[in-house]
């Protein structure tokens, strides 16, 4: 050490976030700064507008401006589920604030890490059912992992590291933070890192090790084992992991709709999506096992069917990072809490690598026989209109397998689900647990802002186009280039499908008019919206429409599939019966049972 | 046979933790018997003690829920064979000059507390656990009741043992 600049005046050294007078609203967009945060999605109001003053001067955050606070909610989350990183989205107060309930609740049902700002009416007003007031702290409680309503300015910047440690860790999941406008306004000390303490929230991540060893010896032991894979195995990036379990056991594997891409589709141990539209050895894996491996799955009906019918057989290894999970629905008989990654590398390591794999010819021989008997199919229609899986399959073939397909809810989900291979994990966004019609427009937008260079094929159906299309204005004038099919059958097509199936085929209200009057005419309103508007009406047009959707960068690409109206969804649990009761098509029931004999 | 069972809860004093427990128990199908919330000997920290007609439904999935709630520290089943449980009651009894001695012997005989007096009526203030409260409502209620208030129930568990304590040390 040199001591000879001892006239030098000792000068603290300079901390780069040294405490700073700002006002509140320079401390939540310094927050979001420290927060590594690139990206939020909102639109301003008169409670929220002190935070878009220093937003604007931000060189860090970029606000993307959205035509709808339901479009900034669902886009927060595309981003969060293509990237891993936490959405944010933020609104103004009262109507601004509500309409992010939608996807919030989306977010709660499928885990998904994304923050909410709002701006809440002044302090002094709260209570007063002031100009755009809503308790949006009250209204979302059963619908976050957590939210705050914050009491007092110098708190921002605490309650936004919270709010992001809390949506991102564990199981992740949305959160809430409600700001009053005086507390934005009001000056303060912003001071980073401040200083977290959440006593109560300490998730498991570890699993235990006796219980690790129980499980590796009862898969060890399986005749008619399957992995049951769900959306915690992508949330905890556990895919190596999974697929190292895979090949070390040779059992097969199932991923929900919440884990497409989490082990490859073209792998020989795939059998397949499980449940109401799940394929027919998918099915009989689960009903028929006599060990099910639930990893990061949560045993949702659209799983199970009828739930005292399921799997009565299989032993439950149930591995979930939620305590709650474990239980709820089916009795686990080995229950692993902790993150999925870390368990399953340890069952892999526990298992017996010794273990002699013939025993599972048996079960082999019958989930192949299924898998060849009933694959995934459709029939050409009669009529000559464009069957809708086939303009699926041809999406998958010319996005290819780097690209990030997006859906709405209904038909056109299950199609993109079951006729596009997905051999990486998130490669396929959709919302899962709550069902959003809408959410694929903003999701897309969402996913492609994350991954710029990455193909983003927004994949909707005619009914939920309609509810969200307008951040398609967004994406032409944000630079944010999607493509997006629109399988227009010209009606809400599972609905119907329940209809024709259900209701004796008395259509209530379930036609959209798209076909016969062409209101709206997709091809004019993507124009009108700033994209390029293409329209494909018969088999020889499709991969060449196709091609040109696919040369488009420069603008987001609508292209208006027209598409028969009676294609329906097989394989088919019907809701509320046993899995047992699976049509692979009208008509054809598998009957699992005498596969047996 | 009772289904009622005993929560306490403990909980960090922030705005919206008792919403958001009572918001559970209504979701998940219970209804809430008696609710009680104070504060306790450590500063933050509050204790919620709740009791339950569980009769239809399993409490461990509501209790799992609760643990997820990110102000909820520590939740204890109290077993009424090893705690205390007691609830306030104040009664406005119907009582003359006729009827007023029976009135405050029967208050007498529960050690409950003559706390206000008119020509009329004798309002009394009991203490005790489920069972004894139930007993000297039925030993009144001939009497005629005006006005009844009451706690929800407080409770303990027995030993040297300290749920807020644990609460502070717990590791998992």
């Amino acid at each position: 050490m040199d001591n000879s600049h001892t006239t030098a005046k000792p000068r603290p050294p300079k901390r780069p976030n040294a405490p700073t007078t700002v006002t509140g609203a320079q401390a939540l967009v310094r927050s979001l700064e420290e927060l590594g945060v690139e990206v939020v999605f909102g639109i301003p109001g008169g409670a929220i507008l002190p935070a878009y003053d220093p937003m604007m001067d931000s060189t860090r955050v970029r606000h993307v401006l959205v035509r709808h606070e339901q479009g900034a909610g669902h886009a927060a989350t595309g981003y969060a589920q293509a990237t891993g990183e936490v959405g944010v989205c933020m609104a103004t107060s009262g109507p601004g604030a509500t309409n992010l309930v939608t996807p919030l609740a989306d977010a709660y049902m499928d885990s998904v890490p994304v923050v909410a700002i709002t701006g809440q009416v002044a302090t002094s007003l709260i209570g007063t059912d002031g100009f755009q007031e809503a308790d949006i702290h009250g209204v979302t409680m059963p619908i976050t992992k957590h939210g705050y309503l914050v009491q007092e300015a110098a708190d921002i910047p605490r309650v936004l590291a919270e709010a992001f440690h809390i949506a991102s860790t564990g199981r992740p999941g949305p959160v809430l933070v409600d700001i009053p406008k005086d507390l934005l306004q009001a000056e303060t000390v912003f001071d980073w890192p401040p200083r977290v303490e959440l006593p109560g929230y300490r998730p498991t991540t570890q699993p235990h090790g006796k219980q690790i060893r129980q499980a590796a010896e009862l898969l060890a032991a399986a005749r008619r084992p399957v992995l049951y894979v769900g959306g915690g195995v992508l949330k905890a990036g556990a895919c190596a992991e999974l697929a190292a379990l895979a090949e070390a056991s040779g059992a097969p594997v199932t991923t929900t709709l919440m884990a497409r891409g989490a082990f490859p589709d073209t792998h020989p141990q795939h059998v397949g999506m499980p449940g109401m539209h799940g394929s027919v050895p998918a099915v009989y894996a689960l009903q028929r096992a006599d060990l099910i491996v639930a990893l990061g799955a949560r045993f949702d009906d659209r799983v199970t069917g009828r739930i005292d019918t399921f799997a009565l057989d299989a032993q439950i290894v149930h591995v979930d990072i939620d305590p709650a999970e474990i239980g709820k629905n089916r009795q686990a008989d080995v229950p692993i809490v902790g993150d999925a990654k870390a368990a399953i590398a340890r069952l892999t390591e526990a298992y017996d690598a010794d273990a002699d794999s013939s025993r599972m010819d048996t079960w082999w021989s019958e989930l192949n026989d299924l898998g060849e008997r009933f694959p995934l199919g459709f029939d050409k229609h009669d009529d000559g209109s464009l069957e809708p899986q086939h303009v699926i399959e041809r999406i998958g073939a010319h996005g290819g397998g780097d690209a990030v397909y997006v859906t709405g809810v209904g038909q056109h989900q299950m199609w993109a689900s079951q006729f596009i291979k997905y051999d990486k994990p998130y490669s396929f966004l959709n919302s899962g647990g709550l069902g959003t019609m809408g959410y694929a427009v903003p999701a897309a937008m969402g996913a492609k802002f994350g991954k710029p260079d990455t193909t983003v094929w927004a994949i909707d159906g005619d009914g939920c186009f309609q509810m969200t299309n307008q951040e398609l204005a967004t994406c032409a004038l944000e630079g944010i280039p999607i493509k997006v099919a629109v399988i227009n059958n010209g009606n809400l097509g599972m609905v119907r499908q329940w209809q024709t199936l259900f209701y004796n085929r008395r259509y209530s209200n379930t036609s959209l008019g798209t076909h016969g009057t062409r209101v709206p005419d997709f091809v004019k309103l993507a124009e009108a919206l700033g994209c390029v508007g293409l329209r494909c009406e018969s088999h020889a047009d499709v991969d060449a429409t196709l091609d040109k959707a696919m040369a488009i960068n420069d603008r987001p690409v609508v292209v208006d599939f027209i598409v028969g109206p009676d294609a329906m969804v097989w394989p088919m649990v019907p809701a509320g019966v046993s899995n047992d009761e699976i049509l692979s098509a009208r008509g054809i029931r598998p009957i699992f049972d005498a596969e047996e004999c | 046979m009772s289904h009622k069972r005993t929560l306490a809860v403990l909980v960090e004093n922030k705005p919206g933790v008792l919403s958001r427990v009572t918001a559970l128990f209504s979701r998940r199908g219970f209804n809430i018997d008696s609710l009680a919330v104070g504060e306790t000997e450590q500063p933050g920290i509050s204790r919620i003690t709740i009791v339950v007609d569980a009769a239809a439904h399993p409490l461990e999935q509501v209790t799992k829920q609760l643990n997820k709630l990110i102000n909820v520290l520590k939740i204890v089943e109290l077993d009424p064979e090893s705690s205390v449980g007691r609830q306030l009651l104040l009664v406005k009894v119907r009582a003359d000059a006729a009827t007023r001695s029976q009135v405050v012997e029967a208050a007498g005989l529960f050690r409950a507390k003559v706390v206000d007096v008119t020509t009329d009526t004798v309002t009394i203030e009991a203490t005790g656990g489920a069972g004894k409260i139930e007993a000297f409502l039925q030993v009144i209620e001939p009497f005629g009741i005006a006005e009844l208030a009451q706690s929800g129930q407080v409770g303990l568990g027995r030993g040297a043992k300290s749920m807020t304590s644990m609460a502070r040390n717990r590791s998992n």
